[in-house]
């Protein structure tokens, strides 16, 4: 399309962006996977460099220890294995309260749909930290949730919610809601209504039209809401860090601790780059199906 | 169309209760007179007062402003840059790594983004601080307003710029006059997302920052770790009330197409 003379400007057009990504989101990555591979020491930066000069011998020494001692420690797998776990059950969960949701407003006049999916999107773009907080007066032991449901004598003691796994799944369920409401309704609100009223002229009841026709053909969506929310879930730090326990821990809270409290960087960086082994499947699964339907 | 049935109404209702009563909790407690969450004591304004004269938190508010206007601006052109080489050059050298660092940021951790940023200044021996929050912050959002330039280019009917194309037009001028101007509402929109995003960021700021440098988020955060305060309520409202008045501007000011979902 634009070929003729701009040759210089479409390369200049495409370093720009690419540069600024490679520089400050590429570079980083392979700095965290140098650093895993260093070992720890005191001063700044606290690692030792990967590679001397003696003389005119160039000598590079990858230290190996970091990941043994990551993939030995209980606590660190512990970890791994109960964010990939509190992702899974919250993807579903939200999945649940996500779609009647989302096909519920689909459902509405066109008018009515903008209006119901901006109020979806306010609390998308108001601050987690503020949303989270939210709850932590709803459920704690003398909060909101406890002191109503003692009025109402359901309980006697005051439930302990808050510090607790439930809690994070509430959490997590709330604040990321919207990125699985979103795709779905995408998805739903453009499919074709005279396919649901074919099934049903030849003769398909109003659940199988549903579990047949529609259901099938929105699993894009799912699939893509899924993929939002289950990836940045397993390295979610603030939800488990203010409404979870200490025998939750998960692994975006352990790298935070590590960082800020340890200081042991490649150590650290060794977690991180093991979460990225674990996050890069379903990333490229998300992006290969992403470009899929941005070309169909 | 026919009417929502009363379980399609029934699950619009319950989601949105679900979505808005924590909200509507926090913002109702944040004019309680009495100290207690649980404890309704009269309405009272005195935890904004105590709120707009917390000197640390209006300290925190004018560096996240900062650091949200000119990381926004940033975004704004580079996600712009971005979606025009994504939806008009599209195939070039190297343009699976480009559409992967695209998305790539919007799914990613934002503790492995941090952990990384943080890396990358301390290697290089940058000093941290506000500037090095505004490039974290810069690079996170612009991918989110690529998403949103990409949707509005991709709507844009091509027959306009060929129109003007045929009439002898410069391709580039052909861009500049017939599609930027179609594109503003979307710029609108990239730039208020990119803002709010950052604005709101605590994770990335946290680790990109240096000493002495605190943003809003950051300061709530600290505070929050201590507990629950009727004060914070009073802070979370202002901040909310500023994310709501901007995106109801936006959505009066750049009416919105139905398919460019991630924006307002």
């Amino acid at each position: 399309m634009m070929q003729s003379k701009p040759n210089l400007g479409r390369h200049a057009l495409v370093l720009v962006p690419y540069g600024w990504l490679a520089v400050f989101f590429l570079m980083p990555f392979l700095l965290v996977l140098a650093i895993s591979l260093s070992s720890v020491r005191l001063g700044m930066p606290p690692y030792e460099p990967l590679y001397a000069w003696q003389g005119s011998l160039l000598s590079i020494r990858l230290n190996l220890e970091n990941f043994v001692f990551v993939l030995g420690e209980n606590t660190y797998l512990l970890a791994y294995l109960t964010s990939l776990k509190v992702a899974a059950i919250s993807t579903v969960l939200m999945l649940a309260i996500a779609y009647p949701l989302a096909y519920g407003i689909a459902s509405c006049s066109p008018g009515s749909r903008s209006f119901l999916i901006f109020l979806v999107i306010v609390p998308f773009w108001s601050s987690m930290l503020i949303r989270v907080y939210a709850w932590m007066s709803i459920l704690r032991n003398d909060g909101l949730l406890n002191s109503l449901l003692l009025h109402l004598g359901v309980i006697s003691e005051p439930l302990r919610i808050m510090n607790t796994e439930t809690a994070i799944y509430i959490g997590i369920v709330y604040t990321y809601l919207p990125f699985m409401v979103l795709p779905i309704y995408a998805n739903l609100s453009a499919s074709d209504r005279t396919l649901i009223e074919a099934a049903r002229d030849l003769g398909c009841s109003r659940m199988a039209a549903f579990w047949r026709v529609t259901f099938p053909l929105s699993l894009r969506g799912v699939a893509a809401g899924c993929a939002l929310v289950f990836i940045p879930v397993i390295g979610e730090f603030v939800v488990p860090d203010l409404l979870g326990g200490a025998d939750t821990q998960m692994i975006g809270r352990t790298i935070w601790i590590e960082f800020f409290n340890n200081r042991d960087w490649p150590v650290a960086s060794a977690v991180t780059v093991l979460l990225l082994v674990i996050l890069v499947i379903p990333i490229v699964l998300f992006q290969t199906r992403l470009s899929r339907t941005s070309t169909a | 169309m026919p009417q929502p049935s009363l379980f399609n109404r029934l699950s619009i209702f319950a989601g949105l209760t679900f979505l808005y009563l924590p909200i509507v909790v926090l913002v109702v407690y944040s004019f309680n007179a009495s100290r207690l969450v649980t404890v309704w004591g009269g309405f009272s304004a005195q935890w904004y007062t105590a709120a707009i004269s917390n000197q640390s938190m209006v300290e925190g508010a004018k560096v996240s402003f900062l650091v949200a206007a000119i990381s926004a601006t940033f975004a704004t052109a580079l996600g712009s840059l971005a979606a025009i080489v994504a939806v008009r050059i599209r195939r070039f050298r190297g343009h699976h790594i480009f559409n992967g660092m695209l998305v790539a940021p919007m799914v990613m951790p934002e503790v492995v983004m941090g952990v990384s940023m943080l890396l990358m200044f301390v290697t290089l021996g940058i000093d941290r601080g506000p500037v090095t929050i505004t490039l974290a912050h810069a690079t996170f959002t612009m991918c989110f307003a690529a998403v949103v330039m990409q949707s509005r280019l991709a709507e844009l009917d091509p027959s306009l710029e060929e129109a003007a194309r045929d009439l002898g037009c410069p391709p580039f001028l052909a861009f500049i006059k017939v599609a930027v101007p179609n594109m503003a509402p979307a710029f609108v929109s990239a730039w208020l997302l990119s803002f709010t995003l950052s604005l709101d960021d605590l994770v990335l700021s946290s680790f990109t920052t240096g000493p002495g440098a605190s943003t809003l988020p950051m300061k709530v955060y600290s505070q929050i770790k201590f507990g629950v305060t009727p004060e914070v309520n009073a802070i979370s409202t202002i901040i909310l009330g500023v994310v709501v008045f901007g995106l109801v501007t936006s959505r009066i000011v750049s009416r919105p197409s139905a398919k460019s979902n991630l924006a307002v």
